[in-house]
């Protein structure tokens, strides 16, 4: 029973991983470090606890039906989701891997910013995700997520997506 | 009074802080000076409403009846809303906003940072959380203020007396009634009288780089965490409330 909760554990996490970010499709929830915990109970029933991004992120309630539908479909028909606040998610769960996925994908990863409380603090420049150039500037720190913020590329002149910091 | 029940109190003056400013926030979709204000305007009320929410769901698990978080949104009436006075005051201009904002955000971040040490663990989740939020937003209008006060005359006296305006609703903030004397006494909440003197700190400071003065207190009025509202929260609520109001039960 132990070797087969181990087993179906690792397979949970298998399905989660398949699980991409409504707003960022190119990433997993895993891969974002959005959960935190699989307890499988037995055969048909697991916990899996979640950490929001941002509380209002809309994105979550669609991967919580995303996750719900996978692990039914794979004979877990008894799932429940938790959510955990503490420790409050941060970038830095975020592995170099999913960074690099995510610059292909035209948005800037996160990059070490001054304490939030400063303020007209400048930051350093963010890099361009098209063009790999610092030549930079912050359009609005709100974005069209509550995890982005947009910038402007003055080598490509293009504007682009940066994820925050936080 | 029972720790629970004032526990759940507690919550709901927390949560309906944040969604009644989420509210107003949300006001400004598309009305915004311009795209990018528009973005942060609704960005940060996104924020409050997921704060909202965290908190309404923990309340209802201390209630152990059969009531929901939309049920707690949608359902109640003015005198069960707990929030303080200043978040329910229509936006006005945008000046008159972001003084809103910012005299709240000055508020939320501290009271935020006192319950990180609360002994509650879901409290302190919250706040460990929010504070991340608040922070920007605390940022976001501090930057403003600075900037109306130093920006044109208009600007100037616009900030002005949108801060003359409000100023009477700041002390509404740190009223204390029995719900907080119980919660005090158990670690899980704080005295509001400690974290008075810094939020005067924090806000005369950027009100002195703005060069912008402190009003005088006048016409000071309270009642928020006791069910006492300005005549504006009820017309508020008719239009948040009304879909659930008219089909009850009504989902998407
Ligand atoms: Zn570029």
């Amino acid at each position: 029973m132990v070797i087969n909760n181990i087993v179906s554990k690792e397979k949970v996490w298998e399905l989660l991983s398949e699980i991409p970010d409504p707003d960022i499709p190119v990433l997993s929830i895993v891969e974002l470090g959005l959960v935190r915990d699989v307890e499988v109970i037995s055969e048909s029933n697991v916990i899996v606890t979640l950490t929001p991004s941002y509380s209002g992120c809309p994105a979550m309630g669609v991967f919580k039906d995303d996750i719900i539908t996978a692990l039914n479909s794979s004979g877990f028909c008894e799932v429940e989701i938790k959510i955990s606040l503490s420790p409050a998610w941060t970038t830095d769960w975020m592995s170099d891997v999913a960074k690099e996925k995510m610059r292909a994908h035209g948005i800037a990863p996160p990059e070490k910013e001054p304490e939030s409380e400063l303020r007209f603090a400048r930051q350093k420049q963010v890099t361009c995700p098209h063009c790999g150039k610092q030549e930079t500037k912050l359009v609005s720190r709100f974005g069209s997520t509550p995890c982005k913020a947009l910038w402007y590329c003055d080598t490509c002149e293009q504007p682009f997506e940066y994820f925050k910091c936080f | 009074m029972k720790t629970k029940d004032a526990l759940y109190n507690f919550c709901l003056r927390l949560a309906d802080n944040n969604l009644v400013l989420g509210q107003r926030m949300a006001e400004w979709c598309s009305r915004g000076p311009i795209l990018e204000e528009d973005l942060a305007l609704t960005n940060i009320s996104l924020d409050l409403f997921g704060q909202a929410e965290t908190l309404y769901e923990y309340a209802v698990l201390l209630k152990e009846a059969n009531i929901t978080a939309d049920d707690l949104a949608f359902l109640r009436n003015e005198r069960q809303f707990y929030n303080s006075l200043i978040v329910e005051q229509p936006n006005g201009d945008f000046a008159f906003t972001i003084v809103r904002q910012f005299l709240y955000s000055t508020f939320a971040r501290l009271m935020c940072e006192a319950l990180m040490n609360s002994n509650d663990e879901s409290l302190s989740g919250y706040a460990t959380k929010a504070l991340k939020e608040v922070k920007y937003h605390f940022r976001h209008s501090s930057e403003w203020i600075i900037r109306f006060g130093n920006g044109t005359e208009e600007s100037k006296n616009r900030a002005q007396f949108a801060l003359n305006e409000l100023w009477r609703f700041t002390d509404d903030l740190f009223v204390m009634n029995d719900i907080d004397h119980e919660l005090i006494s158990v670690g899980i909440s704080f005295s509001l009288d400690d974290i008075f003197g810094q939020w005067n700190f924090a806000v005369q400071e950027v009100l002195r780089e703005a060069n912008l003065f402190t009003p005088e207190r006048f016409n000071v009025i309270k009642g928020g965490s006791n069910g006492i509202h300005t005549e504006h929260l009820g017309h508020m609520l008719s239009e948040m409330q009304y879909l659930q109001r008219v089909h009850p039960g009504a989902k998407w």
